[in-house]
């Protein structure tokens, strides 16, 4: 019989601590199944943000390292510079690199670092008990804005990934989603695409993963799949915003 | 006899970096430190090295982070802001283990400061800085010469308790020239790293971490972490004494203060007034044990930073409460002179108790 579906070898066959249903555990098997597609997972290093994500060490088999939040696009730098023959991505939350991250993710994708960052927006602190993110949508109530995201008070939905398609060091820029199989099939072949980019040795690559915190929104999972379509991607169009086609430019 | 060449502190020190097989910094401008970047900026892709301007100091010092877990031996230099901002992550390099150093070129404080020489992030330097139950290796060079020696050292110790190592000196040994030899003395070859991440070819994957949460896990870690600092303190203290034996009185400081404290010294000495010296060279671990000693013979102590006070903290817990410790500071990039010190060691003397 031929087999069809298999847990990736790069990823660790453990029960997580992600709530049932994150879609956190479908990006986790992205990344593994792009890692055993190019065959890299015995050269590849991880580094993890700090958000529901940190552990990415006790996930995936493969050499990983946890940075303070914010901070992995350095910690990624300096590995990178280090081993430039090595796969180095970084796993970040949206708390992590669209706010209190914002400078090392922009100067890290402007010096061309060959890394990929796999962004994951779910619109809300996850880990520290759903506050406000920089992505939460307007209107939106998490923790910290008990009354709706107000632009007067809280400023507006940041979009990352258009942000980053506009600097010359990013080769790969795109939004996709995990809200249903086929969303996640697309999203498969964009991670793919940036590990492909990174491996020949382009720029940045950044895939930002519109993802569901049922926990924290407060609904049921399928309910959070639901938000992500009708919601979040109205605001967060999805698509490819920059795609180098050659190494060198400029 | 080895040669001796005319250079600035801050050159040494990155000649010393790179005489250590120091090839990675990340750093971000700041006075009056500039001729390490500025230099290493020209030396380090020669020899294929890395250097990288960072946009920031928290970048720079988690570039830092990246590379030493990467295996390299790697450094960074600030200055007082810049080494506030690098706090958090020379904790996280502390927890996971991770061996770099960092040099700062003290300016005055608190805030931004000017860069005139000062003494005031002693305390900072040696009580860990950041956040969390850890310390860093400091050392404190007094010449262009152990800025140079120093800077080795600093590497040497810091792999050999995977910690980061700081060194802390100010503008005066960064900016002045002195004859310098540059034997690459006591420079170790790097030592294997097992631990660093390299990718898992040909064995299990690694990681390097600093959160631990099952039960006890973190005591346990916190717990080995002090075990290197103690043997830090039993193995890795640095200090130059003078006239330790057969003095009425003992002058303790550090760094650039210490030079002036010399020339006391020996002011004093002319007048047949006879004063030892103990200068810390690490500050952490402290030198506690020959403080002790010394006091026993000599129980009338001064010490002289360019502070409010700050390592008087640390003789006072070397030495039992009864003995005489007098303490004299500049802050503020005000220098003492040796006049100064004279005066405050006649006092000391003078002085019927207190
Ligand atoms: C310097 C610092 N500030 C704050 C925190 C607390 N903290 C931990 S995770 C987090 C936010 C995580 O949110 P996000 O990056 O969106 O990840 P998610 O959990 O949603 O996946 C915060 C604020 C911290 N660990 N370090
Ligand atoms: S809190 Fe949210 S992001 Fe974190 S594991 Fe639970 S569902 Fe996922
Ligand atoms: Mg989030």
């Amino acid at each position: 019989m031929k087999k069809v579906f298999s847990r990736p070898k790069s990823l660790v066959d453990c029960q997580t601590h992600f709530c049932p249903g994150c879609t956190h555990g479908t990006a986790h098997r992205l990344v593994a199944d792009a890692i055993d597609h190019f065959g890299v997972r015995e050269k590849t290093i991880g580094v993890s943000g700090v958000g529901c994500a940190v552990f990415i060490y006790d996930y995936f088999a493969f050499d990983a390292i946890e940075a303070p939040h914010g901070r992995a696009p350095a910690v990624a730098t300096g590995i990178k510079r280090v081993h430039p023959d090595k796969i180095v991505f970084t796993y970040q939350g949206d708390g992590d690199l669209a706010s209190i991250g914002t400078s090392e993710i922009i100067h890290t994708a402007n010096r061309g670092e060959s890394i990929t960052v796999i962004f994951i927006n779910n619109t809300v602190y996850g880990m520290t008990g759903g506050q406000m993110a920089p992505t939460t949508l307007l209107g939106q109530k998490t923790t910290t804005t008990p009354y709706g995201r107000n632009f007067r008070n809280d400023g507006y939905p940041i979009r990352m990934a258009e942000m980053l398609a506009t600097l010359e060091g990013v080769a790969y820029s795109t939004r996709v989603s995990m809200h249903n199989a086929k969303e996640v099939l697309k999203a498969k072949k964009a991670v793919r695409k940036a590990f492909e980019m990174q491996i020949a040795d382009m720029g940045l690559t950044f895939v930002e993963l519109l993802s569901a915190c049922h926990t924290n929104w407060r609904v049921k999972p399928l309910e959070g799949q639901k938000r992500v379509e009708e919601e979040m991607i109205p605001y967060f169009t999805l698509g490819v915003f920059k795609e180098r086609k050659e190494k060198d430019f400029l | 006899m080895a040669e001796k060449t005319l250079l600035k502190g801050n050159i040494a020190l990155a000649q010393g970096a790179i005489a250590a097989g120091c090839r990675y910094y990340f750093g971000y401008p700041i006075t009056p430190q500039n001729d390490i970047p500025e230099y290493l900026s020209g030396e380090l892709p020669k020899i294929g090295g890395t250097f990288i301007q960072a946009e920031s100091e928290v970048a720079s010092i988690n570039m830092v982070m990246g590379a030493s877990a990467a295996g390299a031996r790697v450094m960074t230099s600030s200055s007082g802001p810049g080494i506030s901002l690098m706090q958090e992550g020379m904790s996280y390099m502390a927890g996971s283990e991770l061996p770099a150093l960092v040099v700062n070129v003290m300016r005055v404080g608190p805030g931004l400061g000017g860069i005139a020489p000062t003494q005031g992030d002693y305390f900072q330097a040696t009580r860990g800085g950041g956040h969390g139950d850890y310390f860093n290796i400091v050392l404190a060079p007094a010449s262009v010469q152990e800025m140079f020696d120093l800077a080795i050292k600093a590497f040497d110790l810091s792999d050999k308790y995977r910690n980061p190592a700081m060194i802390l000196c100010d503008a005066v040994l960064g900016q002045m020239k002195e004859p310098v030899i540059l034997e690459e003395k006591g420079a170790e070859a790097p030592p294997a790293r097992p631990w660093a991440l390299t990718g898992a070819k040909g064995r299990k994957p690694q990681f390097l971490k600093t959160l631990y949460l099952s039960d006890g896990e973190q005591e346990a870690h916190n717990l080995e972490l002090k075990e290197k600092y103690d043997l830090m303190r039993k193995e890795d203290v640095l200090f130059e004494g003078k006239g330790l034996d057969d003095s009425e009185i003992v002058i303790v400081a550090f760094g650039t203060v210490s030079r002036i404290v010399k020339t006391a010294i020996q002011m004093a000495g002319d007048e047949g007034i006879r004063v030892g010296l103990i200068r810390p060279i690490t500050l952490f671990p402290f030198p506690v044990e020959v403080v002790r000693r010394t006091v026993k013979k000599i129980p009338k102590v001064l010490v002289v930073e360019m502070n409010t006070g700050q390592m008087v903290e640390d003789v006072r817990l070397s030495i039992e409460d009864k003995v005489k410790l007098r303490f004299y500071g500049r802050p503020g990039g005000g220098i003492p002179t040796p006049e100064d010190v004279l005066r405050e060691i006649k006092v000391t003397l003078d002085e019927k108790g207190f």
